[in-house]
């Protein structure tokens, strides 16, 4: 048995270093195909990306990335594809800036309040693809997916003509900035009390905290509680979770609408910790992202931790790619191939397991 | 008399355990020759052996008087030895032609040469009377056809000598029968057929020669006319062969379950699955329902575990249930061993441990509140294991490395862990083999004399005759007749199942 562990271990660390080492080559094709030198592109990117400005903004990233990946895994999980995290996380912020701003309470109060607007907001959205999938039996992945196109229009129209304030010269339309009250407190000073110095940029957001909290929350719900069992359960075998007393119907609505919810904060460490207002530079394609994130993550908490912060790295660092004259867009390759190579990999990895699993067994069974 | 496959004192062992000590068997040319066992005898190593896919420690295996030594199966296949397997390995999206040549394509100049395959598969189909269209797709085929395809595979790859993996566990008794004359077709032709099978009925119709096999070692090889199932079965186990009996009446007063007017509609609308069903069941009081296949019995289970909607009454210990979700029915004392285990009982990637929470996961001893309990989750798996002889490493185990039976054993026994006050069983000793047949029909009968009540359905059916103390005939949704065991046969059971009595 102890033998048998470390050869499990070996075998968790095989795929994602094969992941690794394949999408290294196929970035390195990809810059050679534009007459560049691959090894000077990414010295270049891990100089810059390891600097602590650059970390600071990669772990920004990450935050938003890691919220909409848990999001998704939740569905996943169940057997379900919320694909329409992006949308459900761009009305959240919408809203949550618009009406954030409309009242005031005590600081940790006003925080909270205006997170569960986003949340109630996201789950909302999310709501009308579980009561189509319940009531009518539409595909949740199609009916999410008219739904992100639903929320860029519905966002666009609600924030020109009644959300945005009035201004005399309008290029950016904007929602009136939260109060004081409702921005969530930057992590900048805890770490420079252990030393790290101020950097240019937006410091690293508090929201990141709530992200791991969220993390942990995620990996217990679903590991270790009876919820998250009738929630596995369903994803894997449905027939069974319905006859071992599991409401399907229940658990297809939880599943989506508390994805929604989730997918609604994942809007927020920008708006409370940033921008504190809704506006037209709202960042775009975290929610498509995320899905390659809990991909690459299996849909456990640690693994999509460490792919949040792997996109999140690959996305800053490779800005500098411009100075020598590399599109800054081969990140997407590189995320891409990772992607592509992982789950292959694991697919192998998972194949050869069970290959190993079964004759464990034989020497047991027959 | 020369042997065409003969295997000498073949021994085969795992770090621990010893899979096969001493197995030897002879097979004539042109014969069809069963390998037969229990679960976890040792025939599934010694047909590895023989294809190639597992070296023997020792021993010798002969093909034709040629001693040969198989490191894979491409060299088992060289030497004329064929595998028909268990699992249909086959692409569906391909025709049957495209299947069939799949790697050993004929070429000419580099380009498949359709023609030549085409006229070949015909050729074969006609001489063993294996009938398929060479141009359909498999995706659209049944189960019968598609292991047809399968065995013309092997053929196609010059198999003197075809192995069959327990082929009938997939077919119906009609697609039995046309394998049997294909099994013939083969033999008549002087190829060799080796039978792997734990159902004895079948294997006296269709062998020459039978080797039984039990733990590990060769323990006869005799002529299939000289001997009955029952001494099959008996050499197989060896000890007298456990037989479905009930004694004594623990019938209590309690009724336990009451059914008054059942109606299943048809979610077509068409004619009701289930009309007007109404019994009575008490404590320690096991009723059988009898039908062929398709009658209802299914769906009256389904409809008293509240996974169908239907019209009437059903109460549990005079209570009713009809507003009761499926949850609250099992956790009022229901206990359900499905048909269909691999579907509706288990989380086939999931290991045992979390396979012993599902249908119990509100409660203890899996759950500590609304927190799985881990830690007496794992000893309670054990101790079922131990209990109920669940042959796997260890409660970390996947679901889907245990064999059926051993599947099987681990559902009943989870299911008597929830001491249910009520067990709807349907076919709850299907597809195991006799030893573990006997462990279960023993829980049964415990459980029965502790005052379970239980609802049986089998296609057994002298299990169903020697376990019930009650037998209901269900046809067309209906109950048609009330039988008591004594006094029923097989045989007058079967004529009641079809209407004919």
């Amino acid at each position: 048995m102890k033998k048998l562990t470390t050869s499990r271990f070996a075998l968790a660390l095989a795929a994602p270093l094969f992941a690794a080492f394949f999408s290294l080559s196929i970035s390195s094709l990809a810059v050679l195909a534009t007459h560049k030198s691959p090894s000077a592109a990414f010295s270049l990117m891990w100089e810059y990306g390891t600097r602590a400005g650059s970390l600071m903004a990669a772990a920004n990233l990450a935050t938003s990335y890691y919220i909409a990946a848990i999001a998704i895994a939740l569905t996943f999980r169940a057997g379900l594809f919320n694909i329409g995290v992006e949308g459900q996380l761009r009305l959240g912020a919408l809203f949550a800036g618009f009406l954030g701003s409309k009242f005031s309470l005590p600081p940790v109060f006003h925080v909270i309040a205006v997170m569960l607007i986003a949340m109630l907001v996201g789950g909302s959205w999310a709501a009308i693809a579980a009561y189509m999938k319940v009531k009518r039996g539409v595909s949740e992945v199609i009916s999410t997916i008219m739904l992100n196109a639903m929320a860029g229009g519905l966002s666009a129209y609600l924030l020109s003509k009644h959300f945005a304030m009035k201004q005399a010269t309008g290029y950016n339309l904007e929602t009136k900035p939260l109060p004081k009250s409702a921005q969530f407190p930057n992590l900048m000073p805890v770490l420079r009390k252990l030393g790290i110095q101020n950097q240019p940029g937006a410091g690293v957001y508090g929201m990141a905290v709530v992200a791991i909290a969220m993390g942990f929350a995620f990996w217990f719900l679903v590991n270790r509680t009876r919820f998250g069992f009738e929630l596995r359960a369903s994803g894997v075998n449905p027939m069974a979770a319905r006859v071992s007393g599991v409401n399907a119907k229940r658990m297809t609505i939880i599943a989506l609408v508390g994805s929604g919810a989730i997918a609604g904060l994942a809007g927020l460490p920008t708006l409370m910790g940033e921008t504190y207002s809704y506006n037209l530079g709202f960042r775009g394609g975290i929610g498509f992202s995320a899905i390659a994130i809990a991909l690459l993550g299996r849909n456990s908490a640690l693994g999509m931790g460490i792919s949040a912060c792997l996109f999140g790295f690959l996305e800053v660092a490779s800005q500098t790619l411009d100075l020598i004259n590399i599109a800054p867009e081969t990140y997407v390759i590189m995320q891409g191939s990772i992607l592509l190579s992982a789950v292959v990999a694991y697919e192998v990895v998972r194949r050869y397991q069970l290959t190993l699993h079964s004759e464990a067994l034989a020497k047991v069974g027959e | 008399m020369a042997y065409a496959v003969e295997l000498r004192n073949i021994s085969k062992r795992f770090p621990g355990v010893v899979a096969n000590r001493d197995v030897s068997m002879k097979v004539r040319g042109g014969s069809v020759h069963a390998l037969v066992g229990e679960n976890g005898a040792g025939k599934s190593t010694v047909m590895k052996i023989l294809y190639g896919m597992q070296q023997p420690d020792s021993g010798e295996i002969l093909i034709d008087d040629q001693q040969v030594a198989f490191r894979k199966p491409a060299d088992a296949i060289a030497a004329g030895v064929g595998m028909v397997h268990q699992h249909f390995m086959l692409a569906d999206n391909f025709t049957v032609l495209e299947n069939v040549i799949l790697g050993y394509e004929p070429t000419k100049r580099g380009v498949i040469n359709v023609a030549e395959a085409r006229k070949k598969i015909l050729e074969m189909s006609a001489a063993y009377g294996l009938d398929v269209n060479p141009d359909a797709l498999v995706e659209d085929l049944g189960v019968g056809q598609r292991q047809r395809v399968e065995i013309l595979k092997v053929l196609y790859r010059g198999a003197r000598i075809l192995i069959f993996d327990e082929p009938t566990a997939v077919l119906v008794p009609q697609e039995v029968d046309e394998l049997f004359g294909a099994l013939h077709g083969l033999r008549e032709d002087g190829l060799t057929v080796i039978f792997i099978s734990h159902k004895l009925d079948e294997v006296l119709r269709v062998a020459d020669d039978v080797t039984v096999v039990r733990a590990g070692s060769t323990v006869a090889e005799v002529k299939a006319s000289d001997v009955t199932a029952k001494q099959l079965a008996e050499l197989m186990v060896g000890s007298e062969l456990p037989s479905p009996e009930i004694h004594g009446t623990p019938r209590r007063e309690l009724i336990t379950l009451s059914l008054k007017n059942v109606t299943v509609p048809s979610p077509s609308g068409a004619r009701d699955l289930i009309s007007d069903v109404s019994f009575e069941l008490h404590a320690g009081e096991v009723v059988g329902i009898a039908g062929v296949e398709g009658n209802g019995q299914s769906e009256l289970i389904e409809a008293i575990l509240g996974l169908r909607k239907y019209r009437g009454e059903v109460l549990f210990k005079g209570e009713s249930l009809d507003r009761f979700s499926v949850a609250h029915r099992r956790d009022l004392g229901i206990g359900f061993i499905p048909e269909d285990r691999q579907r509706q009982a288990l989380l086939m990637a999931s290991p045992l441990w979390e396979n012993r929470i599902l249908g119990h996961q509100r409660g203890k001893p899996v759950m500590n509140g609304y927190v799985i309990d881990k830690k007496s989750t794992m000893t309670d798996t054990i101790s079922i294991m131990e209990e109920f002889d669940v042959r796997a490493p260890g409660p970390d185990t996947l679901a889907l490395a245990l064999s059926g039976g051993n599947q099987q054993k681990f559902i009943v026994g989870r299911e008597m862990r929830g001491d249910p006050s009520l067990l709807l069983a349907s076919h709850p000793a299907r597809g195991v083999d006799v030893g573990a047949q006997a462990d279960i029909w023993n829980e049964l009968r415990r459980a029965r004399e502790k005052g379970m009540a239980i609802v049986m359905i089998s296609a057994d059916l002298e299990e169903l005759i020697g376990m019930s103390d009650r037998l209901l005939v269900m046809l067309r949704g209906k109950i048609t007749a009330t039988l008591d065991p004594k006094t029923t046969t097989p045989e007058s059971l079967g004529s009641a199942m079809t209407g004919a009595a």
